[in-house]
């Protein structure tokens, strides 16, 4: 499958500053596993131990992840998977 | 002198207007919070009480009044800023109690909330791409304030000096009034960096040395709404590094459980970054307790309430980009 996922600035350090990148995986865990090849270190900024950390809110074009099967919700080619960030100051 | 036992006769009286219950506001003891460390106590000044609901109407009554008063604000202009939301919440009802149009950029992604609050005022809402957080809202009001300057006062609240003096003249002041010679530290957390500023100035002028420590997010990617992560931000203009002590950094996990904790225990419901703020002044505090016979009075901010932040608690199911 190929995915787009969008990266929120605080991330795109891990992505040579792109927006967006391409990943390939069936369901949200395998494209984290793939960005992690790519982009080694973006998956311990978006998951711990349990799974994907509280505060991230992944998105599955425009689908909570959480209202789906969370990282095992399975993706269609052409998927659009965005990472969105707090907001910070003011 | 007995100023909290004045002010807490005054704070009930009649108001001429709501903006005059800005300020003076309470300052609570966290007992449970703080029976970890022993002879080290822990206060939560409860900036929600502010009639917005936030620690943000301080600044932004002083930002508007020291606009209005040299001319930079009048009524044929909107006043426009970027704001996450509590400063946009205080803006519109500062706005609509002075009669001034105000205008907010927000990312779209803040909480519905918030978006409902500042609506209600009549404040005219500008979205910002989600994905570029904070720094993405102070790009598009420098762009718009660029097209039209003659249609805008750009408040500016990250480069505003009347931000850190709302609370150099309040909120340091009143923790002196309140605690007197008692107070050894202040702990508060980094976004515009005008609390941290304003009281930190202040209290550096008293009379006995005060320690103040800066809390931040430990990451570039965090959850605590509200606070800034200095090194991959638009640093604020009115930051100075200098003033202060220590910069802290707080794992977003951890401001969130003390949050929950504030709760439980305390009955303070609150938002994520009084959290992280409580749960700095709880690493000070241990740090105090810890030394022989240390000990000190540790005065933290309650910056707004928990259920400003119901909506993303909840999630928001859908997203439209």
């Amino acid at each position: 499958m190929a995915i787009t996922v969008r990266i929120p600035t605080p991330l795109r350090t891990f992505t040579g500053g792109q927006d967006e990148v391409q990943a390939n995986g069936g369901t949200v865990a395998a494209v984290i596993e793939h960005l992690e090849s790519a982009h080694p270190g973006i998956k311990d900024r978006l998951c711990d131990a349990e799974g994907i950390r509280r505060f991230v809110n992944i998105y599955v074009n425009e689908e909570d992840i959480r209202f789906l099967d969370n990282t095992e919700t399975t993706l269609s080619d052409g998927d659009t998977l965005s990472i969105v960030p707090a907001i910070a100051g003011g | 002198m007995g100023g909290t036992v004045v002010e807490n006769i005054v704070r009930p009286k009649r108001l001429e207007s709501i903006v005059d219950g800005i300020g003076q506001t309470p300052l609570v003891r966290l007992r449970s919070i703080d029976s970890e460390t022993p002879g080290v106590r822990i206060y939560l000044k409860l900036e929600y009480t502010n009639p917005g609901g936030s620690v943000k109407d301080r600044p932004a009554l002083q930002m508007v009044r020291d606009a209005v008063r040299d001319g930079r604000l009048t009524r044929e202009r909107t006043l426009i800023d970027a704001t996450s939301g509590n400063t946009g919440v205080a803006y519109s009802l500062i706005g609509a109690a002075l009669g001034y149009r105000v205008s907010l950029v927000m990312p779209k992604n803040v909480s519905q909330a918030r978006k409902d609050i500042t609506q209600a005022f009549g404040t005219e809402l500008i979205y910002s791409d989600p994905m570029e957080g904070s720094d993405g809202a102070i790009r598009l009001v420098r762009k718009l304030v660029s097209e039209t300057p003659e249609k805008y006062f750009y408040c500016d609240q990250y480069n505003n000096p009347s931000n850190p003096k709302a609370h150099y003249l309040g909120t340091g002041q009143e923790i002196l009034d309140q605690l007197g010679d008692e107070l050894t530290h202040f702990v508060a957390g980094l976004g515009t960096s005008g609390t941290c500023m304003g009281t930190t100035r202040r209290l550096k002028e008293h009379h006995r040395p005060i320690v103040c420590i800066a809390v931040e997010p430990d990451d570039a990617l965090h959850g605590l709404e509200g606070l800034k992560h200095m090194a991959s931000s638009i640093v604020p203009g009115i930051y100075q590094p200098s003033h202060m002590d220590e910069v802290l950094p707080v794992r977003t996990e951890d401001g969130w459980d003390m949050a929950d904790r504030l709760a439980a225990e305390e009955s303070l419901h609150v938002g994520h970054s009084t959290g992280a703020n409580v749960f700095g002044a709880l690493q000070v505090a241990k740090r105090i307790s810890a030394r022989a016979g240390g000990s000190g009075t540790v005065v933290t901010i309650a910056c707004d309430r928990g259920d400003r932040y119901f909506a993303p608690m909840t999630w928001e199911k859908h997203y439209e980009w």
